[in-house]
């Protein structure tokens, strides 16, 4: 029958999965705002290759980032409203596991959509190709610490009056180090030096807020 | 088989449920205080009193969904606070909202949770007569057939406890029947139930408790 915490945390995900795959205009509009919004940039500065080119790493974040939010604040208001969210917490998952679920399944849903999307907004930010590959790790690495704390912040935002306000107010000023190393890791390897450095910085961030984000956002939603 | 609902024996006499000096607040408001009260294994209590009394709080308190203020609640010996998890899984909280997702077919709904609980789906669609819808969105269905397909939740993997929240509202009457049997399944077993409802429900020798 079921496979304990273990299966119980793959129904969860393979749930997320299947509801975006059958509402995938949430995932393309965080892709399209992505890819717009590094469209609007050549507009703003002109488009002199060498200007872009400079405000590529940080226009990439900033960009992937912004749409990473739009979902979250859905990503437990909508199983508040049905009444799915005290079916899922009397799931026999831990809190935690749950948000953990949550987490990596948004990541999977508008994370993984943004780093394939990233070489688009590259190309129209002028960024030199060598330096595409860092961008996707760096956005991949970006994106899975904003999956973590965008959960945590949506849990703690769960019923409050302008959650949506609220979430991106709590949860950017905690990203700063990922847009700092992220654009530090693509400038590094537009330059022609080793990202390694800047990556493993933010890999290090994610590996610190894969297990506490979840925890914390499980204590979050045991409230009322 | 997991061991979480029909595998267990209990000691002869000894109550599923037992909650003692139960007392709720919400904002500033007590909504109850020294409730008291037990249910055996097969019995049945029903939950009535004026809306605001506290029936649908009563329930959430049991299923670990909200802290009571005051109070312990046993489960089969166990008291729900140690561990919230395990707790969970010995019992099944129907709500009054359906909790479905109108993106996914009757079946996926159901197998979610199937997924999650262990059980059929099939015979549990079969008890509240939904084979025939088992393909639709859930998007198309009526209030009724939301309702009955939230309450093939309890058709599932068998549990010791149902607390059921209005179960048969906007139900029809072979839906009711349907339910009856269903509820009346779960008692032979050895199971409790408890409902608030403001409706008749088919639920021989139950006990009333007002709020």
């Amino acid at each position: 029958m079921s496979g304990g915490v273990f299966g119980a945390f793959l129904a969860v995900l393979g749930r997320e999965w299947k509801l975006a795959l059958r509402h995938p205009a949430d995932t393309l509009a965080a892709v399209l705002f992505f890819v717009l919004v590094a469209a609007l940039f050549p507009f703003g500065v002109g488009p002199a290759p060498e200007t872009l080119s400079r405000l590529a790493p940080g226009a990439l974040l900033a960009a992937a980032l912004l749409a990473a939010l739009l979902p979250l604040d859905r990503l437990f208001g909508a199983e508040a409203e049905d009444g799915s969210l005290d079916q899922l917490l009397l799931s026999g998952l831990p809190r935690s596991a749950l948000a953990a679920a949550k987490a990596l399944g948004h990541w999977l849903t508008t994370g993984v959509p943004l780093i394939a999307a990233t070489p688009i907004a590259a190309a129209m930010l002028n960024l030199p190709v060598e330096a595409w590959g860092v961008a996707m790790a760096a956005l991949a690495l970006a994106t899975a610490l904003l999956s973590l704390l965008g959960t945590l912040g949506a849990a703690l935002t769960l019923g409050a009056r302008r959650g949506g306000v609220l979430l991106p107010l709590l949860v950017l000023p905690l990203a700063i180090p990922a847009v700092i190393f992220g654009a530090a890791a693509i400038e590094a390897a537009s330059a022609g030096l080793s990202a390694a450095p800047f990556l493993l910085l933010l890999g290090a961030g994610v590996s610190i807020a894969a297990p506490l984000a979840p925890l914390a956002a499980g204590a979050a939603l045991g409230g009322d | 088989m997991r061991s979480i609902g029909g595998g267990r024996i209990l000691a002869a006499g000894q109550p599923i449920l037992e909650v003692s000096e139960l007392a709720c607040i919400r904002g500033d408001r007590a909504i109850f205080a020294g409730l008291s009260f037990s249910v055996p294994a097969g019995g049945a209590l029903l939950l009535t009193g004026a809306n605001g009394a506290g029936k649908s709080s009563l329930l959430r308190i049991l299923a670990g969904l909200l802290p009571a203020a005051e109070g312990e609640v046993l489960l089969e010996g166990t008291p729900a606070r140690a561990d919230p998890t395990g707790h969970a899984l010995r019992l099944r909280y129907i709500s009054s909202q359906d909790a479905l997702k109108p993106a996914l077919t009757v079946a996926e709904n159901l197998a979610f949770y199937a997924a999650l609980w262990g059980g059929e789906v099939t015979p549990a669609l079969e008890a509240l007569g939904l084979s025939a819808l088992a393909g639709l969105p859930g998007r198309v269905l009526s209030t009724g057939q939301r309702r009955r397909l939230a309450l093939a939740r309890l058709a599932l993997a068998p549990t010791r406890l149902w607390l059921l929240d209005e179960p048969s509202l906007g139900l029809d009457a072979a839906s009711v029947t349907r339910l009856g049997a269903l509820m009346a399944r779960h008692r032979a077993a050895g199971g409790a139930i408890l409902a608030a409802t403001h409706l008749p429900l088919p639920l021989p020798d139950a006990t009333e408790l007002k709020l």
